[in-house]
């Protein structure tokens, strides 16, 4: 199982990726829209963890892009700006919403989840 | 005690004993100054017409009753005099009928004398006694007690007026008979071109009791006086007979008349006279004025009366009709406060929640990147052999991962407190939502010997609300009241049904109290006095909104060292449902 972190913040998702790695996920990182399309070329990626504000291109219009790509990827968003609306359909159009700052075992326990419904 | 009770509720407004504490509505409105105001006013207009109509009334009718006594009095004054003069006509022409019809050599006759006294005696009564008087004025013939036979009356006045107008009508006088009597005289012409005269003395009583006759009220007086003034029949207060009257003499006028005059009492009487017609008499009838006004003033006692019933039961209307007013406009001003009042602390919240909930986001994002950086220095402490034994590396990124899941809690209750909130109604069994909320702090409770009841009557209906935010609401009440007490304290939740649309759950603890300075920020966001020792100052400010939210109220009464008492007012059913 392989994830996609997207966060315009390195020093965030960079310091995420090497985490999980620790617990044994394998996790690619970007800062910006084109170099996570790029990346999810490959069509290798189950979970994409996306946060929804980011400069330029939104975190749900990220979404849709990456679904175009690999069909049936599964999304969880996080967020530590999203308004009330961003949350909520947050919450609708991806398995769940995380508000920042979050502890890992929490997103670990998501991407299970995840995954147990891609299964 | 159910009088004072009427009295002070419907008479007394409320304002009155609300004291110094509202000093805010005194302000907004001068209550008691609009009071009076309302008061007086009325006043003024349902009694000014009242005072000008009772005026106009004693006015007219005083017109009214004296016009109708004066009229009644010239009335009987008239009816009088012509009584009185009728008395006199019928006597002189008794007279002139007895010289007509009997030749004079009769009337010389002693005894025919007798027999024409006699009978005159029995037609008409009064007579003293009769004389026939030639024209040297002797007095030939006489019938009477006295012996007057040959008296000479040539040069008497009465004597002289016959001879000149053919008849006369004297005086009241006593004479030597010592009784008042009065002399009526009639003359008659023979052919030989001598005359002589008949004369009769009359007495006064029977000139008295045709007065008498006359249905006079009490302190009522009808006399006859001649013009000097003296009293000529017998007068019941003013003055002695055959003396001079205490009353004025009234100027000479041809009908009966009315003047008012002083009596020597000094009492204001009203009198009626006339003068008779070719007699030296006036006829007098006198009324005290207090008398004749006697019925206008028992009629004016009972106006007075109903007057002043009127006064009493208006002023006590328009008291009750001004503290009625007085009291919907307190009563609307209060409201009116308490509204603004509320808008001002919800306007409060809604400004101060932005502002938290921006600083929130704003935070949110740095603190994520210090939770992954710190929480990635103590993967490779834990991961790698290298640091794994560096004990104080452990405890000081274990201090920094707990300040920053400390933060995140608090950023997370902000955005929570600005979410919008979209209650699921269901009708709710209280019991299971208290116990809910009461179990997960039954362990803080007996551990710290906190007492806990409830108290939730048997037919208590199902409320319609959500269940989340009930229990919620509950959960915060709790906690706020274990963190206001002592150890061994005791918690009391009282729910009841105030009305068929509303209930309310009382939360009482006996803990430190709130000051009532502090009573008016609780439900502000960030206000906490737990100090140092922590809390967000969010709780109350949640609750707030939640109750707001499922359309209830939430107040808070409390006394510094003896305890708080949130109510929480909820309603059975929604207005949507």
């Amino acid at each position: 199982m392989k994830l996609l972190l997207v966060d315009d913040e390195e020093k965030f998702v960079s310091r995420l990726a090497e985490r999980l790695a620790f617990r044994g996920y394998d996790a690619d990182w970007a800062t910006t829209c084109d170099d996570a399309l790029a990346k999810a070329k490959s069509g290798q990626h189950d979970i994409a963890v996306l946060d929804i504000k980011m400069p330029a291109v939104s975190g749900f219009d990220l979404k849709k892009k990456l679904a175009e790509i690999v069909p049936g990827m599964k999304f969880i968003f996080v967020t530590g700006h999203g308004s009330e609306q961003d949350y909520d359909s947050g919450c609708k159009e991806a398995v769940c919403c995380i508000i920042k700052p979050f502890q890992i075992e929490m997103l670990i326990e998501k991407i299970r989840e995840a995954s147990a419904v891609s299964k | 005690m159910k009088l004072i009770q009427y009295i002070s509720t419907h008479f007394i407004p409320r304002f009155w004993n609300a004291g110094a504490s509202d000093n805010q509505g005194q302000i907004l409105f001068n209550y008691r100054r609009f009071w009076f105001f309302s008061i007086g006013l009325r006043s003024l207009v349902s009694l000014l017409p009242m005072v000008i109509l009772l005026m106009f009334t004693y006015t007219l009718e005083n017109k009214a009753i004296k016009t109708e006594n004066h009229l009644q009095l010239i009335r009987f004054t008239s009816n009088m005099r012509r009584t009185i003069t009728y008395f006199f006509e019928e006597h002189l022409d008794a007279l002139r009928f007895t010289v007509q019809e009997e030749e004079i050599a009769t009337l010389k006759n002693h005894e025919a004398l007798s027999y024409v006294f006699k009978s005159l005696q029995r037609g008409f009564g009064g007579f003293l006694d009769l004389g026939l008087i030639n024209d040297s004025g002797l007095q030939i013939n006489y019938v009477g007690p006295f012996d007057l036979r040959n008296k000479n009356y040539s040069d008497q006045t009465w004597f002289k007026e016959t001879t000149n107008k053919g008849f006369y009508l004297s005086d009241v006088f006593l004479g030597y008979r010592n009784t008042p009597h009065m002399i009526m005289a009639v003359k008659k012409e023979v052919p030989d071109g001598s005359f002589y005269v008949l004369r009769v003395t009359i007495d006064i009583k029977e000139l008295d009791s045709t007065l008498s006759a006359l249905d006079l009220r009490e302190k009522s007086d009808a006399f006859l006086i001649n013009h000097d003034g003296l009293i000529q029949t017998p007068s019941k207060f003013h003055g002695e007979l055959l003396k001079k009257t205490t009353l004025p003499i009234p100027e000479y006028a041809a009908h009966s008349q009315i003047t008012e005059a002083v009596d020597a009492n000094g009492s204001h009487v009203l009198i009626g006279y006339a003068f008779i017609e070719k007699s030296p008499y006036i006829l007098l009838l006198v009324k005290q004025s207090q008398a004749i006004m006697q019925g206008w003033y028992s009629i004016r006692k009972q106006i007075n009366w109903v007057f002043c019933i009127s006064v009493v039961v208006t002023l006590m209307i328009v008291l009750s009709v001004s503290t009625f007013m007085i009291n919907k406009i307190y009563d609307a001003d209060q409201t009116r406060l308490k509204a603004m009042d509320r808008l001002e602390s919800s306007g409060k919240l809604i400004s101060v929640g932005r502002l938290a909930v921006g600083v929130a986001h704003e935070i949110n994002n740095p603190l994520a990147v210090i939770g992954e950086n710190a929480g990635l220095i103590e993967d490779i402490i834990n991961y790698k052999d290298k640091y794994r034994d560096d004990q104080q590396l452990k405890e000081l990124i274990a201090a920094v991962l707990e300040s920053v899941t400390r933060c995140g809690e608090i950023t997370k209750q902000l955005l929570e407190f600005a979410r919008r909130f979209e209650p699921t109604i269901q009708p709710l069994d209280v019991n299971k939502v208290i116990t809910s909320a009461l179990s997960l702090l039954r362990k803080e409770a007996s551990y710290r010997n906190i007492t806990v009841s409830v108290d939730v009557p048997g037919d208590f209906p199902l409320v319609h609300s959500d269940h989340g935010s009930l229990q919620q609401i509950l959960i915060n009440l709790f906690n706020n009241a274990f963190q206001a007490m002592q150890d061994g304290g005791r918690l009391e939740m009282i729910v009841a049904k105030i009305n068929d649309t509303h209930v309310s759950f009382a939360i009482k603890d006996n803990g430190c109290g709130i000051s009532r300075e502090d009573q008016k920020k609780i439900f502000e966001p960030f206000f906490t006095t737990k100090g140092v020792k922590g809390g967000t100052g969010l709780g109350l400010s949640i609750t707030y909104r939640l109750v707001q939210k499922l359309g209830g109220e939430i107040s808070v009464y409390s006394m510094v060292g003896e305890g708080t008492t949130f109510t929480v007012t909820l309603p059975i059913m929604q207005k949507d449902a």
